[in-house]
């Protein structure tokens, strides 16, 4: 490595500070790059990817990380050269600077020791990118000088909001001045109110039509300054009537809850004398149609009081927006210890509100109350911090989507809805890997051929579809491909082939699909590069379920395949459905249970040993957990079927007593227990006695590969 | 090897019937009276199950079971010992029943013999050593060995025994 570590520890404590930043420099590139594949023309984007390359630059610098200063530097240059019209964004560059943006991270990684990179590697982007540059190009400066350790951050100048009042003169038209195209270059200074004032145009048989008799009231917030305002009125100054006036938004903004009263910013502006508006009556009518109906102002004064009202209103709300925006960096194992934390006081205040029942105290009842209150809320409020959007992970997916259509020669569009669902932070980590998977098998196996998409009569874009969007305590992600579908007669004649039915066996579509999911399956008639890759729809199965997840399949042939994926929206507490079997407790996910029906001793032996239970005309399975578990004791006369829902499948399960839902904070059996089957995990019951967690899918599958093992 | 011979450490005594055990007293957490266990389904019976220690759910090992004698009883002197086990260099925290403990001792590392090969009905690779005290033997148990990697796939394998059955 290139640095010598003379004053080593201060270096590398803002090494360990920058390493968060400059992964999301890398993602902040990523990002700009994709959207500006989309419009090359863009000065804003092409500013972001140059910004993002300059800051890796000077960070990486200061950082004493000098293969990425200067591998950036390369980089930059031509960015400059586009910045500076020397050049023009192909795809061509934006493949060579994708490349670059791969090769930082690894660079990165390298420095953080999280992998390993090529010099070569970098060399060779390095030298296929100047090749872009212009054969005169000089850059810069050659050598990029180590910038100071503060980010650079585009300047921000201070804005200010002012009153402008343009009164042209009566015959502005005939010296050949347009005083829209003024107006039209104030609206190019920033945020922008113009109300036109009519009040002087004359009656018809005064009016003379090549004259102007309209004047203009304009609110502007701007960060340009007053020249550059009183640049715009250059040519008509001589002409018009033109007052411009800074007011003190700041004090407004910061001052009180409510805009400024509008009486108060008439008299501001010199529309009203402050003693009309003493001792006026207003009574139940608005303010400002009283002072029109007196007399005392003009109708459109008011309208631009208002206007004037409603912009600093905005421009609070914009400003709070970016107060609330603003954030800390909180390592997460303290995160994780706080949802510990809470977890615990769930779990008491449960015993608390047992306690006060049983004491039945009143003013102990009403504490417990209060406690649960609070605590209710303290859950949720942990549990949002947690939350992020989900559009961070979404994003990664649009380099994977370009990349891979590229790579096939396919022309797909990648759509996204609900990135700013909010899930939690371990659900979205892995989540990843799955999605991935799922968009890499629209592309490779759902999306056709440009060609035979058209003649199929389709557009030559194949569009995918990834959308979130919260339904109860769960996310609903979908993933929908307008591409060929899932052919069913090819499923079965494999799945027959790998021996997982019978020639004999009847199964619906959704079954059919739902085969898909199963280890060892793959249609794909080649191993292609992409999927199959070890990856197969079984892991994503796999873990869903591990996030307590839900995969849903649904395909037409000829119109596409959406996969719909339902995820809770945390992992440490869920709403559980708590029963009883012998002296031990049981918890179902609720999400999973659909109905519960009794189950008498007498019925249950008329049916002659087979475990089926008709319910409502329909055979539903049932498993008995008492005998699955070897709960000892002696079974009730009347016990319960819990009757759950695993992908479309129904299964009773039967336990002694229901005792109902249950707020279940989730705890690990830990490491001696791992690999228990059936069970996902034990909660603490306001009593203090343990819980066991079932783990419905896996009991079900445990049970049939016995039963089909057996037959 | 003098510094060595000089050293003394501090051990937990328990019984397990009529046998005294010693646990090194840094992997010792807390000792606690015997509550009621929930029985985790589909495990051998030495793991008895899971507990709940102020909030957190530890499993409970029945030691006795699992140095093949009978399952310990209920009485007054029953007490879970909680153990820091390090498996596979992660520390989990485990319970263990004993019929009663005794006391801490301190034992000097000259006072502690190499196991036996035979004769204790134990397995060897288990125990650290003997110590000798009042011209009683102590057997000091390697508490990682016991609850190793290797006894974890035990729990697997006795799941897949009782599902066949």
């Amino acid at each position: 490595m290139s640095d010598d570590l003379n004053d080593g520890f201060d270096l590398n404590v803002l090494r360990e500070m920058f390493k968060a930043e400059a992964y999301e420099l890398v993602a902040e590139l990523e990002s700009a790059l994709l959207a500006l594949d989309q419009s090359p023309q863009d000065k804003d984007l092409i500013g972001r990817v140059f910004r993002a390359l300059h800051t890796i630059k000077g960070s990486g610098g200061a950082c004493g990380f000098e293969d990425i200063s200067n591998f950036a530097h390369e980089v930059e240059a031509v960015y400059d050269a586009i910045r500076n019209d020397q050049l023009a964004v192909t795809k061509e560059i934006i493949n060579a600077t994708l490349a670059a943006r791969d090769q930082i991270t690894a660079l990165f990684n390298r420095h953080y020791n999280l992998g390993d990179a090529q010099d070569d590697a970098t060399e060779q982007v390095a030298v296929q990118l100047r090749r872009f540059l212009p054969a005169g190009y000089v850059g810069k400066s050659k050598k990029p000088k180590p910038a100071p350790p503060v980010v650079v951050v585009p300047e921000v100048r201070m804005q200010a909001t002012y009153r402008i009042r343009f009164r042209p003169a009566h015959n502005i038209f005939q010296l050949g001045t347009d005083p829209g195209r003024v107006l039209e270059e104030l609206r190019g200074l920033g945020s922008c109110k113009i109300v036109a004032q009519l009040n002087e145009i004359p009656g018809l048989d005064g009016l003379e039509a090549e004259q102007c008799y309209v004047y203009w009231d304009i609110i502007l917030t701007t960060d340009r300054g007053l020249d550059a305002i009183k640049d715009v009125f250059i040519f008509v100054e001589d002409v018009s009537e033109v007052k411009i006036e800074q007011f003190d938004v700041d004090a407004l903004l910061s001052g009180g809850e409510e805009a400024q009263r509008l009486g108060d910013i008439l008299v501001e502006r010199g529309d009203l004398r402050p003693e009309d508006i003493k001792g006026l009556n207003v009574g139940q009518k608005k303010i400002g149609e009283v002072l029109v109906e007196k007399g005392l102002v003009q109708h459109d004064q008011v309208e631009t009081a208002l206007t004037e009202q409603q912009h600093v209103r905005e421009l609070r709300r914009e400003r709070q927006k970016t107060e609330e925006m603003s954030s800390i960096r909180v390592a997460s194992p303290k995160l994780d210890k706080l949802v510990d934390l809470v977890g615990e006081l769930v779990t008491v205040q449960a015993r608390l509100s047992q306690a006060s029942l049983i004491a039945n105290d009143g003013t102990f009842i009403s504490i417990a109350e209060e406690v649960e209150r609070l605590t209710a809320e303290l859950r949720d409020n942990t549990m949002s911090i947690r939350m992020l959007p989900i559009g961070t992970i979404f994003n990664k997916f649009k380099r994977v989507a370009r990349d891979l259509s590229q790579n096939l020669g396919k022309a797909v569009e990648l759509v996204m809805e609900g990135t700013e669902t909010e899930l939690d932070k371990t659900v979205i980590e892995k989540l990843h890997d799955p999605l991935v998977h799922l968009i890499r098998n629209c592309i490779d196996h759902g999306i056709e051929m440009p060609g035979d998409r058209v003649a199929a009569g389709k557009p030559r874009h194949g569009t995918i579809h990834l959308s979130a969007v919260h339904s109860g305590a769960h996310v609903l992600i979908t993933i929908s491909d307008d591409g060929g579908g899932m052919n069913t007669d090819s499923i079965r004649k494999k799945a027959l082939e790998k021996e997982l039915i019978t020639p004999e066996d009847s199964l619906s579509e959704k079954e059919l699909f739902s085969l898909v999911l199963l280890p060892g399956f793959s249609t794909a008639s080649q191993v292609t590069d992409v999927s199959g890759r070890g990856v197969g729809m079984d892991v994503v199965k796999q873990a869903i379920d591990a996030l307590r997840g839900t995969i849903d399949i649904e395909s037409t042939r000829g119109a596409g395949t959406t996969i719909t994926l339902s995820l809770p929206l945390t992992l440490a507490i869920i709403d559980g459905f708590l029963t009883k079997i012998g002296g031990g407790y049981f918890v179902f996910p609720l999400s999973l249970v659909d109905e519960c029906v009794e189950l008498k001793a007498s019925e249950e032996r008329s049916a002659s040993g087979r475990t089926l239970l008709p319910v409502r005309g329909e055979l539903v399975p049932y498993i008995l957990l008492r005998d699955r578990f070897a709960v000892e004791g002696a079974r009730p006369p009347i016990e319960q079927v819990v009757i759950v829902k695993v992908d479309a499948l129904r299964v009773g399960f039967v336990v002694d007593h229901i005792v109902g839902g249950h707020q279940t904070v989730i705890k690990s059996l830990g490491k001696m227990y791992k690999g228990v089957e059936g069970l996902s995990g034990a909660t603490i019951l306001g009593d203090g006695s343990v819980a066991l967690i079932l783990d419905v899918p896996k009991l079900v599958q445990g049970v049939e590969r016995e039963e089909t093992g057996i037959a | 090897m003098a510094v060595t011979e000089t050293m003394t450490t501090q051990y937990l005594t328990f019984k397990l019937s009529d046998e005294v055990y010693a646990l090194d007293i840094g992997k010792v957490r807390e000792v606690l009276d015997f509550t009621t266990v929930t029985k985790v389904p589909r495990t051998p019976d030495f793991m008895r199950g899971v507990i709940n220690l102020r909030g957190s759910v530890v499993p409970v090992v029945d030691l006795r079971l699992k140095f093949g004698l009978t399952m310990t009883e209920k009485t007054v002197n029953t007490c879970v010992i909680i153990t820091e086990v390090t498996v596979d260099d992660d520390t989990t925290i485990l319970g263990a029943l004993a019929d009663s403990v005794q006391e801490v001792i301190e034992l000097d590392a000259a006072s502690i013999s190499a196991p036996p090969r035979i004769g204790t009905k134990l397995r060897t690779e288990f125990i650290k050593g003997m110590g000798k005290r009042d011209d009683r033997f102590i057997i000091i148990l390697d508490v990682d060995r016991v609850f190793s990697a290797d006894e974890l796939a035990l729990v697997q394998a006795g799941e897949t025994a009782a599902s066949a059955s």
